[in-house]
């Protein structure tokens, strides 16, 4: 229990008759890069809120860090930056930090140290005493994260972090996590940018029409690996031969394609293929793109939010 | 307690940094000179009129300075009114609206800090307005005229208090309200208590204790136009403040009671704001 950083069961959400999150039923471990997947207005960011004590649940129970929801001392540990957001524009970048570093109780000397520190790592120092409303949405996105990292939090809750960035300002907010990863801060990723969270998080959840339909870590992949195979020559022996390594054995051209549970099976593939004298032109195994399973989970039915 | 300070500190530095002290300051600084060279000639004219061959009685010479200073008093007021309703009038409701408050809450700071932070730093800068407008009133009499308001103080406590109640009433409806639902309603209430002060006064003078009554009940409902007839009572000579029906005549005195009435119910709007914003979904 004690290494949980999120632990919910059956958060539900209704607004009037409208059900925002069905039931949000999912565990995080510490120091885990979590993402949070689902087409929009699947509920990631009521479900956020949720967890950050913004919205109180209808139904259900959880425990963020080991504290009821919305626990105040929780929150000193935790870190967010919201969406939508819209910061104190007539600020400069150092007193918006400054103000929210105090709103955490940091003390003014290790609050001035973390401001140039996390200045430099967001890529701000020479825009420090300009005010947040002459900055531009990356830099607005940038000195928002900073935020969220001033206490420097065991928890941080990201809410579509890269939405409206650049490719620069993207690959920025994504070493941040993985700098983050590495120093043990745990990351909970609400992101609809598949090709981000495959790079930075280690499990994913995917919520769909307010529920959770699927979590699981992204290195195992429930859908197993795909494996392609080119021979010289193909016959039926073979085929059934090949189908006692995985399943969905089937010719596609020149090739052969079938699903296995892991790549440790390629080596036993490729010396039982040997063994029965067939010439092997290429064996490759692919895993199944995010975006491919993101599809699946979601299924058909599903239309764009 | 931190949090409180931390949140007034940074509601002081909004309204700055939005430019509304600076309009304020400008503005109040032009309605001092205004008032200030319009009350030099009315009392060049009075003194000239009257010069040292022919004095005229010191009584009359009071009333009609009074008259002046209430009249400017009347107007401050009348500011104060504004302030106390328009400065704080989306402080809760806008930052809910912009999603500013979302990085705010999830600090490790109660709700109820960022109501009272915000509500002290609006009365904070109400009383510096006060005290500017109205000081600046009664400065520029004396230094003219040489001439002192009885019970100054007492006045101004009264007109604070009216302050602190719609300011208080202005952060109560911006936890629920929108920003501009909130300003109508606020004001509406205003408008409330100003007609309900007149007829209590109207009533009082026609005898006619039904339409007082209602003008009574009306000032418990918002005790504003009350506190304002209560601080004129206080300024007033017992000469002026019978006459009839001015803005700041007193036929029907309000109750002392009504001070209490209204710190209770200051108490009352600040509970109740703390309550519903404490559990809104923001």
């Amino acid at each position: 229990m004690i290494d949980l950083a999120i632990d919910t069961r059956g958060l539900r959400k209704e607004y009037g008759a409208k059900v925002a999150v069905e039931d949000l039923t999912l565990t995080v471990s510490r120091g885990e890069v979590f993402g949070f997947l689902g087409p929009n207005g699947a509920g990631k960011t009521t479900s956020m809120k949720m967890l950050l004590g913004l919205v109180a649940p209808t139904a259900g129970s959880a425990r963020v860090l080991g504290a009821p929801l919305g626990d105040r001392k929780a929150r000193a540990r935790m870190g967010f930056l919201p969406e939508h957001f819209h910061f104190q524009d007539w600020l400069t970048g150092r007193e918006f930090l400054r103000f929210h570093g105090r709103l955490y109780g940091i003390s003014a000397g290790p609050l001035g140290r973390r401001i140039e520190e996390l200045l430099k790592q967001v890529d701000l120092l020479d825009a420090g005493e300009r005010k947040l409303r002459e900055y531009s949405k990356g830099m607005l996105q940038r000195i928002g994260l900073a935020q969220a990292l001033l206490n420097e939090p065991d928890l941080v809750f990201l809410d579509e972090p890269t939405s409206g960035l650049d490719p620069l300002g993207r690959l920025l907010v994504r070493d941040m996590i993985v700098h983050m990863r590495a120093r043990g801060t745990g990351v909970f990723l609400n992101s609809h940018l598949l090709s981000e969270v495959e790079v930075t998080c280690d499990r994913v959840a995917f919520v769909k029409r307010g529920a959770v339909v699927r979590q699981m870590a992204l290195a195992e992949q429930g859908g197993g690996v795909d494996v392609e195979i080119r021979l010289g020559k193909t016959n039926a022996a073979l085929l059934a031969g090949l189908s006692q390594f995985g399943r969905d054995v089937r010719v596609d051209q020149d090739r052969v394609r079938m699903k296995v549970k892991d790549e440790a099976r390629l080596p036993e593939i490729a010396r039982w293929l040997v063994g029965q004298g067939a010439a092997i032109y290429h064996l490759g195994a692919e895993r199944k793109s995010l975006e491919a399973l993101f599809l699946e989970v979601m299924g058909e039915d599903e239309r764009p939010g | 307690m931190n949090g409180i300070i931390t949140i007034a500190h940074l509601t002081l530095h909004e309204v700055r940094g939005r430019r509304v002290a600076l309009a304020a300051l400008i503005l109040g600084v032009a309605f001092l000179a205004i008032f200030a060279i319009g009350f030099n000639y009315i009392y060049s004219d009075v003194t000239g009129a009257t010069s040292p061959t022919s004095p005229i009685p010191r009584i009359q010479y009071d009333i009609a300075l009074n008259f002046i200073v209430m009249a400017g008093l009347y107007a401050v007021n009348f500011l104060i009114v504004m302030m106390a309703v328009l400065t704080p009038i989306d402080t809760l409701s806008g930052d809910i609206r912009s999603g500013s408050i979302q990085t705010l809450v999830t600090k490790p700071i109660r709700r109820v800090e960022i109501v009272l932070g915000k509500w002290l730093a609006f009365w904070v800068i109400l009383g510096v307005y006060l005290i500017l407008m109205a000081g600046g009133v009664l400065l520029i009499v004396r230094v003219i005229a040489n001439y002192t308001l009885p019970n100054a103080a007492q006045g101004m406590f009264f007109i604070f208090l009216e302050g602190t109640v719609l300011m208080t009433l202005s952060i109560l409806g911006g936890t629920r309200l929108s920003t501009l639902a909130n300003g109508v309603t606020v004001l509406g209430l205003f408008g409330l208590a100003f007609i309900g002060g007149w007829l209590e006064q109207i009533g009082a003078y026609n005898g006619n204790p039904t339409a007082q009554n209602f003008g009574i009940v009306a000032s418990l409902f918002v005790p504003t136009e009350a506190l304002w007839r209560l601080s004129a009572y206080y300024m007033q000579p017992p000469l002026v403040r019978d006459v009839p029906l001015t803005p700041f005549s007193i036929v029907s005195v309000p109750s002392v009671w009504m001070v209490a009435w209204a710190a209770l119910y200051i108490v009352a709007a600040l509970l109740i704001a703390v309550r519903l914003f404490n559990t809104r979904d923001l």
